[in-house]
């Protein structure tokens, strides 16, 4: 294991360093934005509190000034009087991002009605991580069963069909057919919600079956427009490996061939179908995530949506932080798995 | 290798390959359709309203309407000076008349919504006076406006300029005047529905109508600078309008060239990119290569959307930006794939022997190793410009492309603000989308067909 071993170190450090460059480039370019709007909200609570605090002022001039000294106490103490790019200011904002302490948003709420951002988003992230989990594991199943059908039968029109459909649905943004969907099947025949947040509170014991109702259209989006090439790309391998002398062998040997492309093929094609999927998986994420958008449903996505248009950055900085953990650790995690079944990488 | 030659021939047997360039040279039309036929304006103001005024809200396509599957929905007209106007000057005790006659065709089963009457005159120091006669295909003719102009409000006193609107009181209080010549109950205060009904009962008559604008001038500099007839109508065009009255086949239009100039910028640069960082990494080896591949790992495990957002909102949106963005992203797998072909052709003797002749390794690469790849690079192109249009198209869906031109994107984030889909305005939804993937679709046509005819990796599978 000496090889894989190494392999891990390698992809563990490449991990971080992905992680911390985004997280640097996130804040180098949004510092100074941030900056701002913290000491707007810090502006904006001590003059609240000044005019709760019913102190009688003389003059518009000590009123001011009194504010003023405040405001100053205020920024110095959360150390806002450094800039952001002050080697303390930059580690303990990155903490911040890394722990989603990132204060209050200005336009969102959770349902309990913080308007804190981690609550906001930790609220949002299991509907991601529910709707984009099943459509994975569905979009797999179908895609190993489809590309391994159509190896067997290479050349045939099924798999002509399976191509074009491939080439068809890759070229396609997701989103839009997200939105042809919803005019199919909320508009002309109504057969699901054209918006897929539930009308349920989460409260209510009926609210997991609602909220899986609603899923359904996103899901089916999801799984028609990604098992395509899915199915392509086992295809691809499993084809190269019907074509090696072991399987030859098998053949004559007398297994079915069922149960040689179904088992011992695509067994062996495991490993490059793996990494590719992952990537394809990953690319596609940023379409899958504005896919939420189109339908509505309660994620991280239709969050990011809306705190775009509103100019929501604590929220957008938090989001893309959450996105790109969960991406890498997909990418990383296909990395691993790849790693453990391909024997070149154990040797080293 | 083969010669350019032979990888023309076999392109042309590749028939998916042809049918991408087929799709690739009606886009390259309709591309230089819209910067000879269209006007600019169009192309600047398309995020402006006001350009927009004369357009109708959300109609439909006119080819819905053709007339089999019920009743025929009434078009929405535009008719203007110059274009559509017949001009006939006369003079009357010093007072200039000057008449605009706009003949409208209308045979459509139901009324039009309402209508409006732009015009624009320079004058003097008296305001000038409009009097609107309409002719009816019965024969009768209805004058439904007559009144001196007011002065405009925002162009100082010299000028006359808004519109006259159906709703307005003094065409209804015209119109009464005209109940006794129908056999029926009227209702003047429906311009639109009394002028085009017949007098016998309560139906739409069809023919041909025509509005007299006749401008009494009483300055000899005064002038009419335009004049029109919009009659408001459910269909419009040939691909409809979306909600903020704008006509879609111009926006259709215009997302051509932004988008093939978008997809083939960021290929091309990245692409370019890729290829020269692969190949030197793996020209040189040993720790450059070690490093350069490193950085390369990073950027592959980089999640492009989020970033671009990031990009976006902190540094700009203007079209060149976005592109310097998605270039960022995009020259990562081709570096690789150059990569490992260097490795592969620096061992070939030539190379060998050039190295052994002492030239210098930037010679060795741009003169020996690069050119065995631009065939390569040219598929590699093709097959990457899908992703940029993606990317682009992405961006500008969450709201983040560049405001000042419609993109294709751009169409879907209005249409989906606007829950277009769940409404049902199908003619919003889905030709930009359309274009969107007609479009990635070709060059993956083109790009497949290449690959498979210079990489002979491919080619055995």
């Amino acid at each position: 294991m000496q090889g894989f071993q190494r392999f891990l170190i390698t992809r563990s450090i490449n991990i971080v360093i992905v992680l911390f460059s985004t997280l640097t480039l996130t804040i180098a370019l949004l510092g100074s934005t941030m900056d701002k709007t913290l000491i707007d909200s810090i502006n904006a609570s001590v003059k609240e509190e000044v005019s709760q605090q019913k102190i009688t002022f003389h003059s518009t001039d000590e009123y001011r000034k009194y504010v003023d000294v405040k405001i100053e106490q205020q920024i110095k103490s959360v150390g806002l009087d450094e800039p952001w790019y002050s080697p303390k200011r930059f580690g303990n904002t990155m903490i911040k991002v890394m722990t989603l302490d990132l204060g209050k948003s200005n336009s969102f709420t959770s349902s309990s009605g913080s308007s804190s951002v981690r609550d906001i988003i930790l609220e949002r992230m299991p509907n991601t991580i529910l709707l984009f989990t099943t459509s994975t594991i569905i979009i797999s199943a179908i895609g190993l069963y489809v590309g391994a059908f159509v190896a067997s039968k290479a050349g045939s029109v099924w798999d002509r069909i399976n191509s074009a459909f491939a080439v068809f649905s890759g070229s396609f943004p997701i989103w839009w057919i997200g939105m042809l969907m919803i005019f199919a099947f909320a508009f002309a025949y109504h057969i699901f919600p054209a918006r897929s947040t539930p009308l349920t509170q989460p409260s209510d014991p009926s609210y997991i079956i609602d909220l899986l109702y609603h899923m359904l259209l996103p899901l089916i989006t999801i799984v028609l427009v990604g098992f395509g090439s899915w199915a392509y790309f086992v295809r691809f391998f499993v084809v190269g490996i019907l074509n090696e002398d072991y399987i030859q062998a098998k053949r004559t040997a007398g297994i079915s061939e069922k149960k040689i492309v179904y088992s011992h093929a695509l067994k062996n094609a495991a490993p490059p179908i793996v990494t590719v999927i992952a990537l394809s998986l990953a690319a596609s994420f940023g379409g899958a995530i504005l896919s939420e958008a189109v339908f509505d449903w309660p994620g991280m996505g239709k969050l990011y949506y809306d705190a775009i248009g509103a100019f929501d950055y604590p929220i957008i900085i938090g989001v893309t932080y959450l996105l790109t953990v969960i991406f890498v650790l997909t990418v990383f995690a296909a990395d691993i798995v790849y790693g453990y079944f391909d024997p070149r990488v154990k040797v080293g | 290798m083969i010669s350019r030659r032979q990888i023309v021939e076999e392109f042309r047997r590749s028939r998916a390959g042809m049918a991408g360039a087929g799709i690739l040279a009606v886009l390259i039309a309709m591309s230089l359709y819209a910067a000879i036929a269209i006007p600019l304006e169009s192309f600047r103001q398309w995020n402006n309203p006001n350009y927009w005024v004369d357009y109708p809200r959300s109609a439909a396509p006119s080819w819905t309407n053709v007339g089999i599957l019920g009743p025929k929905a009434p078009q929405h007209i535009i008719l203007s000076y110059p274009n559509d106007a017949s001009v006939s000057r006369s003079s009357l005790n010093g007072i200039n008349l000057v008449t605009h006659t706009y003949t409208v065709d209308f045979d459509y089963d139901s009324y039009p919504s309402d209508f409006m009457l732009p015009y624009d005159v320079k004058y003097g120091s008296t305001p000038p006076i409009l009097q609107v006669d309409v002719s009816r295909p019965d024969g009768k003719t209805f004058r439904i406006y007559y009144f001196s102009l007011p002065p405009s409000q925002s162009t100082g006193g010299n000028e006359a300029s808004a519109r006259v609107f159906s709703s307005d009181p003094k065409v209804s209080e015209n119109l009464r005047n005209y109940y006794g010549d129908f056999k029926y109950q009227q209702d003047a205060s429906r311009p639109e529905i009394m002028i085009f009904s017949d007098l016998q009962h309560s139906a739409v008559l069809k023919g041909k109508y025509m509005f007299k604008e006749t401008f009494y001038l009483f300055g000899n500099s005064d002038a009419v600078e335009k004049s029109g007839v919009v009659l408001g109508g459910k269909v419009y065009g040939l691909m409809g309008t979306d909600e903020s009255r704008r006509d879609l086949a111009i926006g259709l239009l215009w997302g051509a060239p932004v988008a093939l100039f978008i997809g083939l910028t960021v290929s091309i640069a990245s692409v370019l990119i890729g290829l020269v960082y692969g190949v030197i990494a793996g020209y040189k080896g040993k720790r450059t290569d070690e490093g350069l591949m490193r950085i390369n790992d990073v950027f592959y495990s980089l999640p492009t959307l989020p970033l671009l957002v990031i990009m976006s909102v902190a540094i700009g949106r203007s079209i060149f930006l976005i592109t310097g963005f998605l270039v960022i992203f995009g020259w990562v797998g081709m570096a690789k794939i150059s990569r490992s072909l260097a490795l592969q052709i620096k061992n070939l003797q030539y190379v060998e022997a050039a190295k052994l002749m002492g030239q210098s390794d930037i010679r060795i690469i741009f003169k020996h190793i690069i050119p065995q790849l631009l065939p390569l690079t040219f598929a590699s192109i093709a097959i990457s410009v899908p992703a940029a249009i993606l990317g682009e198209a992405g961006l500008s869906f969450v709201g983040l492309g560049d405001p000042s031109i419609p993109t294709w994107g751009q169409i879907l984030h209005d249409a989906n603000s606007a829950g277009a889909a769940a409404s049902g305005v199908w003619w919003w939804v889905a030709p930009p989308g359309f274009m969107i993937a007609i479009t990635g679709l070709a060059f993956v046509l083109i790009g497949n067909a290449l690959d498979s005819i210079v990489n002979p990796r491919s080619k055995k599978i």
